[in-house]
């Protein structure tokens, strides 16, 4: 009993979220150690078209909520939706991805199962026959092995260090899955959401990111340097705790401890110094490019490659010269 | 408006830290230790709260007996009283949670604020474990709290992938401190002095009839693999033409 896992599936616009999809392999992981099998949940109210979607995944079951008390994401429904499907599914392990919603409805589910919960988890390993889950601590400053002690665990997957499960033939079987949320009942009402729309690549999953920093001197400099590089690149744009609180740039946009956690092919960092919280998200790049005026900046330390210059002398010829080799 | 928020006592996240050499921790010893910054913000909303809307702030910590400076300091920011539950050793996310569910319990307040993340296991689980034992709606990474008309619940802006998103939790209710909630006050000197005559209680996890045991364990804890030394480049076209032909990423 409880040897199987159950993955839960974060949507946008009705569709598979990408970086969910790290998650489905840990949890085929996690599935294979346990000798279980997976299941994945798609929590929303009208799934059908992503319950469909996750069949391509190879997992054994596809739950579907459907449920008109789940039409937003709010922590006390999915945890409900995500309890209800353990118990279905007989999970003894139960994960998502450590997005912000992950994060957020994942330790009440523990909670409720009174089972400990793994936070961020960047790797799996055998340390004398237990199950540990490796995880950043201290904003990366240090790797933590924990075990979860009790006989259900709960996990939240750091997208960045596990491969997203690929998509192949459509497999498993789709199942309905009565929830019973009351809606009215729920503490937490959802009134908005503002989303930042943008044409760009989403930050989590771009294969470049320029990320900009205070020495980018402000909003319309950053414009010229940061955004200006990344859409001649076709990257994602990123920025520091430092320039988000200054207004200069959208929340989303911050990469870090606090912010997100980015591991793109190519990480350039422009006027930013390097701080222990920024490297903290994206210290797992391929290629790191850091440009700095000032030479013993931190950034350098961890920088595949350094230019110590002014940026925005750098920025247009750069772009030049990167036409040249495209 | 009675308002409860929690205090951890952290090392300073500018510090860097050591493996102790059994791998069973980091060193302690010699260690500068601060407010978990984001409870930090946490206890700066309550007082914002109670200056706005009138009541009283109680913060609540957990940890070892000289944490006791650390709820000091958050008295010193204008908190009303303190509850310290004195522990040895680590106090994982869940018990943490455990101890201030049962503080909730008997102080009644009518809000909760909590940080996003203690900035030491960096877990982010004490709040919505809380929320869930109680029964309590919850709102995480909240950048602006305000107070409905009635008193009956609070609107709070959340900062999550893609945007900011909007909830009302029905009080009582948890939200958590995200950075940009506010900026925390300094203490000033008069109000040092006159935090060391505030109430502090200080009790412990068998006067609260919880059990502190981790339902995670702490295996081991080392220091990252390093990233390979990388180069500085003369200029522009060495930089690209090593991305194009060296690293292959452009
Ligand atoms: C609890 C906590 C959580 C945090 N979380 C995060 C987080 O998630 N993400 C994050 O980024 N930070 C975070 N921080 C903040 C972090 O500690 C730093 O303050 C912040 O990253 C610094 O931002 P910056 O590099 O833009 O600014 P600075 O440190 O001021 O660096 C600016 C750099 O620009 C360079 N520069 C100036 N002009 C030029 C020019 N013309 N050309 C080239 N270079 C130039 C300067 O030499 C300098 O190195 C956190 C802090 C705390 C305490
Ligand atoms: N030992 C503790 N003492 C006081 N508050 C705590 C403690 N542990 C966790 N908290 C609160 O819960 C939040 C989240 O902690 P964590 O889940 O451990 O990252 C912190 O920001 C604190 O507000």
């Amino acid at each position: 009993m409880s040897k199987n896992v159950l993955v839960v599936i974060e949507l946008k616009g009705g569709a598979v979220r990408k970086t969910s999809l790290p998650a489905v392999t840990f949890a085929k992981q996690a599935a294979q150690k346990l000798g279980g099998q997976v299941h994945a949940l798609v929590c929303g109210d009208n799934v059908s078209a992503a319950a469909e979607e996750m069949k391509k995944y190879g997992v054994a079951v596809v739950w579907a909520a459907n449920s008109p008390a789940l039409k937003n994401y709010l922590p006390d429904a999915f945890a409900k939706a995500t309890l209800k499907a353990a118990e279905a599914a007989g999970a003894g392990v139960i994960c998502a991805s450590a997005t912000a919603q992950g994060r957020d409805y994942l330790p009440r589910v523990a909670a409720s199962l009174g089972a400990g919960m793994a936070s961020d988890i960047i790797g799996v390993e055998d340390i004398g026959g237990k199950m540990a889950f490796k995880r950043p601590m201290f904003a990366g400053n240090l790797h933590q092995w924990v075990e979860v002690t009790t006989e259900k665990k709960v996990v939240s997957v750091r997208p960045t260090d596990f491969e997203g499960a690929a998509a192949g033939a459509p497999s498993g079987e789709v199942k309905s899955l009565d929830v019973g949320i009351d809606a009215g009942a729920l503490k937490t009402k959802f009134v908005e959401f503002a989303e930042v729309k943008s044409e760009r690549p989403e930050l989590t999953d771009a294969r470049i990111v320029i990320s900009g920093g205070r020495g980018t001197k402000g909003p319309e400099g950053y414009k010229e340097t940061v955004e200006v590089l990344a859409d001649a690149l076709g990257a994602a744009v990123g920025a520091t705790r430092a320039i988000v609180d200054a207004g200069w740039v959208p929340n989303d946009w911050q990469v870090g401890q606090t912010g997100k956690v980015v591991a793109p092919e190519l990480y350039i960092g422009l006027g930013l110094s390097g701080a222990i919280q920024h490297i903290a998200g994206m210290a797992g790049s391929k290629v790191i490019v850091a440009v700095n005026k000032d030479p013993d900046a931190p950034i350098f330390k961890i920088a595949d490659y350094g230019l110590v210059a002014d940026l925005f002398k750098v920025v247009p010829e750069l772009i030049a010269e990167i036409k040249k080799v495209q | 408006m009675k308002i409860l928020c929690t205090a951890k006592r952290v090392p300073d996240p500018e510090i860097k830290l050591r493996v102790a050499g059994d791998g069973s921790g980091y060193v302690k010893d010699g260690v500068k230790w601060v407010v978990n910054p984001f409870d930090e913000i946490a206890v700066e909303e309550s007082l914002r709260l109670k200056e706005k809307h009138g009541g009283e702030v109680v913060v609540v910590s957990i940890g070892p007996a000289d944490a006791a400076q650390q709820v000091r300091q958050c008295l010193a920011m204008g908190a009303d009283r303190g509850v310290l539950v004195k522990a040895d050793g680590e106090v994982d996310s869940d018990a943490a949670a455990r101890a201030i569910v049962k503080i909730i319990q008997e102080e009644k307040p009518d809000l909760v604020i909590m940080g996003k993340q203690a900035v030491d296991y960096d877990s982010s689980q004490a709040a919505a474990i809380a929320a869930e034992l109680l029964g309590w709606g919850q709102a995480a990474y909240a950048s602006k709290v305000v107070v409905a008309d009635d008193g009956k619940s609070v609107r709070v802006t959340r900062e999550v992938d893609g945007g900011l998103e909007t909830v009302d939790v029905v009080l009582p209710g948890i939200v958590t401190a995200d950075l940009r909630l506010n900026e925390p006050r300094y203490a000033s000197l008069p109000s040092i002095m006159k935090a060391k005559k505030k109430p502090l209680k200080e009790t412990t996890f068998a006067e609260l009839g919880v059990d502190a045991a981790p339902k995670v364990k702490s295996l081991k804890i080392a220091e990252p693999p390093a990233r390979k030394a990388g180069q500085l480049v003369p200029d522009v076209p060495t930089l690209v033409k090593k991305l194009h032909d060296e690293a292959k990423v452009i």
